[in-house]
This record gives structure tokens, sequence and C-alpha cells, in this order.
């Protein structure tokens, strides 16, 4: 009787574990860019609904987020500081670099 | 005999007098003609000379990019070396009418560095017209801060006009409202102003105008030009002498073209490096002992009615004064 409760606690465990597991790998709940030479990488970048993006400023000048369709913008963001956005909607969304407009990505949101 | 000399001297001296008068008449009408020679005038006379506007020589500053806030290798002291900027000015044998500051007051538009930047430039002792760069209008409010302190005497995001010595001025904003993938920006708003602040002044007017980002198109993909920077010059194409001033690249430009010339300004805080010459157009690191011969302010001199304008750029490691 022992061993069969433990061996259903294990074997709920694991479940449990693979559950986790495949939530995030499945859902890529976070993403990153990083910025360096006044250049986004990824350029574009797909992430699934609901996934949270963080841009990293890596270069060693000031660099601002702002969205063609304004859904969203960051504050200035200096060296080693960032930004986070989760993308609750699918679709395209278009930014630039607010301070250096000429720098551009695009992140595609899937379902 | 002594008489008959004086009044003979006294004639001769007369008459000396009357051809020297006739003369200066002469000179002087010559003189209006070749003051105002790219604007024709058909008569000479000394009546309109003394109605012509009084014009003198004039010095005024330019300094640029002082982006005080900055600290990364590339200058670790911002504000040290704008001191250096300053006590440079300072130490001109003539001191100049006034300072220009063509943007990038501070780094991050933050507080302090305004205030850091203002006691240091007030040592100079100058009156300083500004206009903003990019890193000036990056505040909570883009842009308030900036207005707050810098915005008297101008409309919309901090643009204006000025007068001296029978020169104008005009102090262009292209940092704001920048779309994607475009360059600076002026807008409608301040074309239509522009259009009208010049509209009653003769062709003979000398024009300086001053602006952050580069009116020409320098280096588009660095960002180094100006969307609608041409509409704002063929605006200004009627003017015989025509000066354009501006920071942005921290380093310097020049191009002449017909009856302007273009110019762009060392920074005081970082240099950057020449177009296309590097992966971005960020701060350059240079040779430890060589950041001071990329830094620099430029002094410009209003010598003569329809003439150029004299710029003389120095490097902060110059010796001696400009």
């Amino acid at each position: 009787m022992t061993s069969r409760k433990a061996w259903v606690r294990l074997c709920g465990l694991l479940a449990l574990l693979a559950l986790v597991a495949c939530g995030d790998k499945e859902g890529e709940s976070k993403a990153s860019i990083h910025i360096d030479n006044f250049t986004f990488t990824p350029r574009d970048i797909t992430v699934k609904r609901g996934t949270t993006l963080t841009w990293f400023n890596d270069d060693d000048i000031p660099h601002a987020i702002a969205a063609n369709d304004k859904t969203f913008r960051s504050k200035a963001m200096d060296t080693e500081q960032k930004f986070a956005f989760t993308f609750s909607e699918a679709g395209t969304y278009e930014y630039f670099c607010s301070l250096h407009p000429r720098m551009q990505g695009k992140v595609i949101v899937k379902d | 005999m002594a008489i008959k000399d004086d009044n003979n001297l006294q004639r001769k001296v007369l008459l000396d007098r009357r051809e020297a008068l006739t003369c200066m008449t002469w000179a002087g009408t010559g003189l209006l003609w070749a003051l105002n020679g790219g604007v024709p005038l058909t008569t000479g006379l000394i009546g309109e000379a003394s109605a012509a506007p009084a014009s003198e020589t004039f010095t005024f500053i330019q300094i640029s990019d002082s982006h005080i806030g900055f600290n990364k290798p590339a200058n670790p002291d911002a504000l040290g070396t704008l001191r250096e900027a300053i006590a440079k000015i300072k130490a001109l044998p003539v001191k100049p009418a006034f300072m220009i500051h063509t943007g990038d007051i501070s780094h991050l538009s933050k507080d302090e560095a305004f205030d850091n930047a203002d006691q240091v430039i007030k040592e100079a002792g100058l009156h300083v017209f500004y206009v903003p760069g990019e890193h000036d209008v990056i505040d909570e409010q883009p842009g308030q801060a900036y207005l707050a302190r810098y915005g008297k005497n101008t409309k919309g995001a901090g643009w204006q006009s000025f007068d001296h010595n029978g020169v104008h001025f005009i102090g262009l904003v292209n940092v704001v409202d920048l779309k994607a993938g475009g360059l600076g920006n002026l807008g409608e708003e301040q074309l239509s102003w522009l259009e009208k602040d010049v509209a009653g002044l003769p062709p003979s007017t000398p024009i300086v105008v001053f602006a952050h980002i580069p009116l020409w198109t320098v280096y588009p993909e660095w960002g180094w030009g100006t969307e609608d920077g041409a509409k704002a010059l063929s605006m200004l194409r009627k003017f015989g002498s025509l000066t354009v001033l501006n920071g942005h690249i921290h380093q310097i430009l020049q191009k002449v073209e017909g009856n302007a010339i273009f110019h762009t300004a060392r920074s005081t805080a970082f240099p950057q490096p020449a177009p296309g010459t590097a992966p971005s157009p960020g701060p350059m690191k240079v040779p430890a002992g060589e950041l001071r011969n990329y830094l620099g302010i430029a002094s410009v001199t209003y010598i003569e009615h329809d003439k150029p304008l004299a710029i003389a750029d120095a490097a902060l490691s110059a010796g001696s004064a400009l």
C-alpha cells in the first residue's frame, strides 16, 4: 500500500513537473531584445500572445522604444536599463527608437 | 607778407577742404554701392547712405553637445570638459556678443544635469540662446523640462528669432515628433512660423539659422539630416547671406552652396566617428590624451555686410584662444 501511494505521488509530481516544463516551452512567456550599436537584435521577433518582451540597452548611448501605433512607449533607457511590455493581443507591432528614429524593429505576436 | 601768405594759405586750405569734401561725398556714394553690391541700388546719395542700417563687426560663440550626465569611457567627465570650453571663451581677448548652444545640453534631460550645465555655462558671462537636442526632450513630459528652463521668448517646442546689429538669427527645433525611419523634423507649425518670420525681411539681411540636427543631409543612414529641412532652406534662399549652424554629429563638417555656408560644431563632451567609418554613430573612444583634440568650440564673426560670416573652430587642446 505504502509503495503504491508513494508511486502515485511520484507520478503526480512528475506530471506536475511535465506540465510546468511544457507550459514554459509552449508559452515562451518571456523573450528579449538587445540593443547595441544603434541596432535591435533580433530586429524582427515572433512571440506568442501573453509574452513579456524585454528590451535591454547594452549600448553606450540612451535609447527609447516607441510603437508606431502608440501601443507601447518606454522612458529613455540609459546603458544597462531595460523596458518590458506584455503583448496581450495578437498582431504585428512595428516600433522605432524615439531618439534615433532610423532604428526600427518589429514584433509579430501570434495566438 | 605773413598776411598774404596766410590768405594764400587759407585759400589753399579752403580749396583743399572743398575738394576733400567732394571726394568724400563721392567716396561715400561709392562705398554705399559696394556695401550693397549684392542688391543693386539705382541711386547712391549720401542721404540714403545715412538711412542705411548701421552694421558693426561682432563675434558670437557656438558650443554644442555638452551631454552633461554622460560618464562612459569616451569621456568620464563631460562637465569638466564643458568647463574647459567655457574657460577658453572667458579668456578671449574681445568678449563675444553672446553664445549659441546648438543642443544636447544634457544627456538624459535630468534636472541635475541641466542645473550643472547652467552653472558652468554661466561662468562665461554671456547671454546664451539655446535650441534643444534629442537628449534634452526625453523627460517624463517630453520637452517640458527644457522649456521650463530655456523656453522664455520662444514658441512651440522652443523656436525663436532675434536680431543683432542688423543680422537676423533664427533658432529652429528639429528633435520633436520624430517619425519611425525618419530624420530630424521641423513640422508644419514651425515652418509656417518661419515663413512669416522672414517674410518682411529684405534679401540683403544676413541670416543665421541654428538647429541641433543638421538641416542639410549629411548622412541619412545615421539619421544625420532633417526630413523637411529643404522646405526651411527654400524659404531662406532669397537672402544674400545665409549661415546654418548645427550640432548633433560631434565633428566639424562644412559646405558652401551659393550664398549659404553650412557648419556643424564639435561637441564639448565626446567625438563621434566620421560618416560610415564605424558600425554606428555612438561615442568614439580615442587614445588617452587625445580627447581634447576632438572637442571644441566655434566663433562666428560678422565682418561686413554682404560678406560670408567667418567661422573659426578651436579644439580644447589648442593652446591659445580663437
